[in-house]
């Protein structure tokens, strides 16, 4: 079953950063890059880090997906995983101000991070990964450009949410290619949110609803919460609800990313900033998933 | 005599207390309060199971809690507290389970609006939000004898959430703001432009004209639109999740998740929840303002 993630990419990041232009060749893992080599060494990052490869926003295929599909770690439960994950990769820029970065590496490690979260849902069968990040458009481009064949060979299906009105052009006619491209891949559903809100999602529900009054295609009094959820932008998902929400870097608010959607959805809030949240961190809040008891309102089982 | 000396030594006691949390309001009030705290009251079946106590005490005990977090708030000079009482979900549990608990929210609905009560010692307007026509005649009048009696009061604001979701919640304020647009729909169709009116920015970029349906037209038919925005959320027993409760209204809440069962809740757990509110303050400030 295919996993879905779902990416939220915040606008305030739209509004206030860009990403002063540095040549691919002075980033290269061939380069000697002092302030690099001390990054690597200085952070020690768990997870596929520290080998010199941030440079590409997503960086060459790792073995994952060769190993067997749906194995998952000891650890956890194959049979209790959540079908949807959505995260909210919280913490880039204090990652790299931490350290006494540009905030662009913080972006960098940021989208490693991210890269290692999909490919875990990829080979522990999450069907849908949801994901707000604070990303700089520049990285998102480039993302979408250079990995379009990978996400083909890895058959994940990106789908896009929320307002790209206010994205430049390119970058909108780009996002629109890879969800045309990827439409028929089933491994993994990976949605990313930008620039959405939870509360404008619900108001364009809410507006479709009025125009198809208006034009009688329904009558006032059908509208219910079955009709608004299928006007929700999530819609375009097989579980548009999440059953894990993980906010990282230790906020403990939703922020007006899902609203409808996390009616029920376990949360999770992870200390580590987004760019040190790796495999280890989505066990441990994979685990906190299973343990817990979801009653949905009802009684408990005892 | 011995029992004059209890009552002595117990009144001691707790003007001693209340004197030590005047002392902690004091010392917080340095930096910033919440003005509204929401209570999600998680565990009182289970406090009761663990205690080995029958199945209705543990709501009880729970309501005593309430009555104590309820003393330490509006001590605490927040002005509004909201409770989740009861879920429309809850009504899927068994029905003899439902009509108690129904039967024990009718019983402490009175019990509020008794001369001794917290409500009144400190001022405080009940309002019931939820879905009245969920609940049986007996515990919407004593709704409704609770927001009556306490209407005149207005230095406090306590909100209880009887039959409510917050999905609920958001399909009656779309259901209002439609009765109450469908005139200016009816009008804007007669002349053709009503489409064009009802698409939002988001759908037709280079429309700036304000839309019929805006964010504030479906706040306002809200049923929470009385109070404002929570700026704490607590869950007792450990459980993070909201469970369908002010799903809107929580955007920038600070969500508090204490292990204990709701009636082991005190006074230690809103200090660390507005200690906890505090240091994130200037952060959330920026947030709303943004959002």
């Amino acid at each position: 079953m295919a996993a879905m993630l779902s990416f939220q990419i915040h606008p305030s990041t739209l509004k206030h950063q860009r990403f002063p232009h540095v040549p691919l060749n002075k980033l290269s893992p061939n380069t000697c890059c002092p302030l690099f080599s001390s990054v690597s060494k200085a952070t020690n990052l768990s997870g596929p880090r520290g080998n010199g490869v941030l440079v590409n926003c997503l960086p060459p295929v790792d073995n994952h997906a060769d190993e067997d599909p749906g194995s998952v770690p000891p650890d956890l439960r194959k049979d209790s995983m959540p079908s949807h994950v959505a995260v909210i990769m919280d913490g880039n820029r204090r990652w790299a101000q931490r350290r006494g970065l540009p905030s662009v590496w913080g972006y960098e490690a940021g989208a490693q991070a991210f890269r290692t979260v999909v490919d875990l849902c990829c080979k522990w069968r999450i069907t849908v990964l949801t994901v707000e990040i604070d990303f700089i458009m520049e990285l998102l481009e480039r993302a979408l450009r250079d990995e379009l064949q990978q996400l083909m060979r890895k058959k994940i299906r990106v789908s896009l949410i929320g307002d790209c009105t206010r994205l430049p052009k390119h970058l909108q006619v780009l996002l629109k290619e890879a969800e045309e491209t990827t439409k028929n891949n089933s491994q993994l559903h990976l949605v990313f949110a930008l620039n959405y809100s939870g509360q404008n999602d619900i108001l364009q529900a809410c507006q479709n609803m009025a125009l198809k009054v208006k034009d009688g295609l329904i009558e006032p009094e059908d509208i219910n919460k079955f009709l608004l959820e299928k006007e929700l932008e999530t819609n375009c998902t097989e579980f548009p609800n999440p059953d894990l929400l993980i906010r990282t870097s230790g906020e403990l608010r939703i922020s007006n990313f899902f609203l409808w959607q996390l009616a029920y959805t376990e949360l999770y809030f992870a200390n580590s900033l987004w760019p040190d949240f790796g495999e280890d961190e989505f066990v441990e809040a994979l685990s906190s998933f299973q343990q817990r008891q979801r009653r949905y309102g009802g009684r408990s089982g005892s | 005599m011995e029992s004059k000396i209890c009552n002595l030594a117990t009144q001691f006691f707790q003007d001693l207390k209340s004197f030590l949390r005047r002392c902690f309001f004091f010392i917080l009030s340095v930096g910033p309060m919440p003005k509204h705290i929401a209570f999600i009251m998680d565990g009182n079946r289970r406090y009761a199971k663990k205690q080995n106590l029958e199945e209705g005490a543990g709501h009880k005990e729970g309501y005593s809690a309430l009555m104590n977090m309820l003393r330490y708030c509006y001590e605490f000079d927040v002005k509004y507290v909201t409770v989740y009482a009861f879920s429309i979900e809850n009504f899927k549990r068994r029905p003899e389970e439902v009509q108690s608990t129904m039967e024990l929210i009718r019983e402490k609905l009175d019990s509020l609006i008794d001369r001794e009560s917290v409500l009144n010692e400190y001022g405080v307007r009940v309002y019931v939000i939820g879905n009245f026509e969920l609940l049986s005649n007996s515990v919407k009048l004593a709704a409704k004898r609770a927001m009556d009696a306490t209407a005149d009061n207005s230095k406090s604001v306590l909100l209880i959430c009887i039959a409510y979701t917050s999905t609920d919640e958001i399909v009656h304020a779309i259901e209002k703001t439609y009765e109450e647009k469908s005139e200016e729909f009816r009008v804007l169709d007669s002349s053709g432009t009503a489409g064009y009116g009802l698409i939002g920015l988001r759908c037709n970029g280079e429309n700036k004209d304000k839309s019929l349906i805006d964010v504030e037209d479906i706040e306002k038919h809200m049923r929470m639109a009385v109070a404002p925005d929570p700026d704490i959320i607590i869950r007792t027993s450990g459980e993070t999740r909201l469970s369908n409760f002010l799903l809107w209204q929580s955007a920038s809440s600070l969500l508090y998740s204490p292990h204990e069962f709701w009636p082991e809740i005190g006074f230690r757990h809103l200090v660390k929840a507005i200690l906890d509110f505090q240091r994130n303050f200037s952060y959330l400030k920026k947030k709303r303002e943004h959002n």
